[in-house]
């Protein structure tokens, strides 16, 4: 009996790893709808910017970020060169290198498997996966993934040849999902203690007030700062 | 072609984005001072994602439905996180 809960420990053994992919595929269903539509909206947009419908299903399938997609594209469509609107959009995904440095312990192989296995790292599936006290079950974040870039994908073929209303998400009432996941996991988080409080409300203080001069990207990046309170603290929260 | 080309520039400067922090790590153990740090990573950028999701940039996208319905996830009786979003 001892043995089969070890199994089933998040992303332990064989049963464990398969309860956490499939937990995560769980999760990634909610969030593949959402980005599914979100994904509608940025075909339909960048098809009436002018980007070739290739090019729009071969940017969903490359970079896989919405944020980073739609600085891009707003960027060009003001008639920006293509340097500034390369730099906002990996701005925007700079938040990508401490999430990176946060799972990167929970990963396993080699530099170059780790690194594959760090492109499994998207908002929903990185916050879906954390079990606390910076550990990550990696098999979750794989499943919740897995869901999420095909959605992406095809959602962006439905809108460069459906061109549906740029407003799909607001009527479908989906613009709220994204906020309510992470404040529903934000607090599972401060129930840990004091200290993940002061972090988070350090984090929203930051994000709100970079956002009234960059973009909600480099906002992210800055609130990161809030997670600086942990050097006060020799024990991992958990 | 400078669209194929800034298609291909952002992808290839995401994935890298994503590939360093578990490459450069390896299978190291973080040092003992930055555990704690990472340990708040989430609490600090869920809050953060929050605020960005609701505001927009400069205050733009506040809109009273949304924080009506947050409200709702923070107030809604035996909300325990995640589990009100799905059973697991």
């Amino acid at each position: 009996m001892a043995a089969d809960r070890v199994r089933r420990l998040p992303g332990v053994g064989v049963d464990g790893r398969r309860d956490s992919f499939l937990a995560g595929m769980r999760v990634g269903v909610g969030l593949a709808t959402a980005g599914f539509v979100l994904a509608v909206t940025f075909g339909a947009s960048a098809r009436e910017q002018g980007w070739s419908a290739l090019a729009a299903i071969v940017a969903s399938v490359l970079i896989f970020s919405g944020s980073a997609q739609f600085a891009l594209m707003t960027a060009l469509a003001s008639g920006g060169a293509a340097g500034p609107a390369v730099a906002a959009a990996l701005l925007i995904n700079g938040r990508f290198l401490p999430m990176g440095l946060a799972v990167g312990p929970s990963l396993s192989g080699g530099r170059f498997r780790r690194a594959l296995q760090g492109q499994a790292v998207v908002d929903g599936s990185w916050v879906a996966a954390h079990l606390g006290g910076g550990r990550f079950d990696r098999w979750r974040m794989f499943g919740a993934t897995i869901v999420q870039w095909p959605a992406w994908v095809a959602g962006t073929v439905v809108g460069v040849f459906g061109a549906p209303s740029p407003e799909l998400v607001e009527t479908l009432g989906l613009d709220v999902v994204f906020p309510a996941f992470f404040l529903a996991l934000l607090l599972d988080e401060l129930r840990e203690g004091r200290l993940p409080l002061i972090a988070a409300a350090l984090g929203a203080a930051v994000a709100a007030g970079l956002l009234w001069w960059v973009p909600a990207g480099i906002a992210l990046v800055g609130a990161t700062a809030g997670a600086l309170v942990g050097l006060r603290s020799t024990t991992v929260p958990e | 072609m400078t669209i194929w080309l800034v298609i291909l520039v952002v992808a290839a400067g995401s994935f890298l984005l994503k590939a360093a922090g578990p490459a450069l790590l390896g299978d190291r153990e973080l040092p003992s001072w930055s555990r704690g740090v990472i340990g708040l990573l989430a609490p600090a950028l869920l809050a953060a994602l929050v605020v960005t999701e609701v505001l927009g940039r400069r205050w733009s996208a506040v809109d009273v439905t949304v924080v009506a319905a947050l409200a709702g996830v923070v107030v809604a009786p035996g909300c325990c996180g995640p589990r009100c979003f799905w059973p697991y």
